[in-house]
């Protein structure tokens, strides 16, 4: 067994998702550059990876999500960027959690399409989501209309 | 400002629209980012050491398989420190394997048993559906005290 010495000690890192018809990685990567003051900034295929110390972090994607508050989406990160144990450049292959975050970019524009409506609608007037662990018992008329069905 | 557990714990959407509301969501990278970042034993890639599936003995019993008891080291203190909690029940990619599959289980099992907020969901699977999630999550985190 070897020793293990951390790197990055007392930084955070975060993705930055984009999913937007008018931006794309590399304008935010530009306006990241900008305004970034000692933090890292990759730039990626769907966003940027910011890694520096937390209010520094903050204030940045903080300031991107100004760029298109509905289709800009952020996530902490447990590694820092290009770490050998998760990028894929030295793993070859998807980066593992890539996966998860492949299938939500096929929801992310209902989202986004759900913040940009609740900007227009009153949020209260909209109704409650299916609930799914709720399981609708069919009534009994019903039922008994199906019976009715089969049996003639 | 309220701890807001979400499951699946590496989600970008509920991560995102926690945070975008003002409270703190409480995913695995943050877990994660604790061991990445405190120096000890060799122990690539997620720096998982045999001494977390004993801490894991917490919230699973010990004929439980250590992947689980692992597992459970990194979510189990999040649960315990989690005020409310966003379930999203039809995650399919967070299936993973046996290990996985098992944790899950029980992470939904630890979060129903425990008396705070919940709230249930799926993935919106058209534009309205997408409105109705939002606003469902609004709803349950402006109930929590963020901002409106």
């Amino acid at each position: 067994m070897t020793d293990y010495t951390p790197t990055h000690v007392g930084t955070v890192t975060k993705y930055v998702v984009v999913e937007s018809f008018e931006v794309t990685p590399a304008d935010l990567a530009i306006r990241g550059y900008e305004i970034s003051n000692g933090a890292m900034i990759k730039e990626t295929c769907f966003g940027l990876v910011v890694n520096g110390k937390e209010e520094e972090v903050d204030r940045i994607v903080n300031e991107l999500r100004k760029v298109d508050p509905d289709h800009i989406f952020v996530k902490d990160r447990g590694f820092p960027p290009g770490d050998s144990r998760r990028c894929r450049a030295n793993l070859g292959g998807a980066r593992p959690g890539y996966h998860g975050m492949e299938y939500e970019m096929t929801v992310i524009p209902y989202v986004s399409h759900g913040l940009e409506e609740l900007k227009k609608r009153d949020g209260a007037a909209v109704s409650a989501p299916e609930n799914p662990l709720e399981h609708p018992v069919i009534d009994i008329t019903t039922l008994k209309k199906l019976i009715d069905a089969q049996e003639s | 400002m309220a701890k807001i557990f979400i499951y699946p714990a590496t989600s970008l959407i509920l991560s995102d629209l926690v945070s975008r509301h003002g409270h703190t969501p409480l995913s695995s990278a943050v877990a994660i980012r604790e061991r990445v970042q405190t120096a000890g034993l060799e122990s690539p890639p997620l720096q998982i050491t045999p001494e977390e599936p004993k801490k894991g003995l917490k919230w699973a019993a010990v004929e439980v398989p250590s992947g689980v008891r692992g597992r459970m080291s990194l979510y189990g203190p999040m649960i315990e420190e989690c005020e409310a909690a966003i379930i999203i029940n039809d995650a399919d990619f967070a299936f993973g394997c046996m290990g996985c599959a098992r944790t899950n289980e029980l992470i939904k099992f630890l979060l129903r048993q425990k008396d705070i907020p919940r709230l249930d969901l799926n993935y919106p699977k058209n534009e309205e559906e997408g409105v109705k999630f939002v606003a469902a999550i609004k709803r349950f985190l402006s109930e929590l005290g963020g901002k409106k």
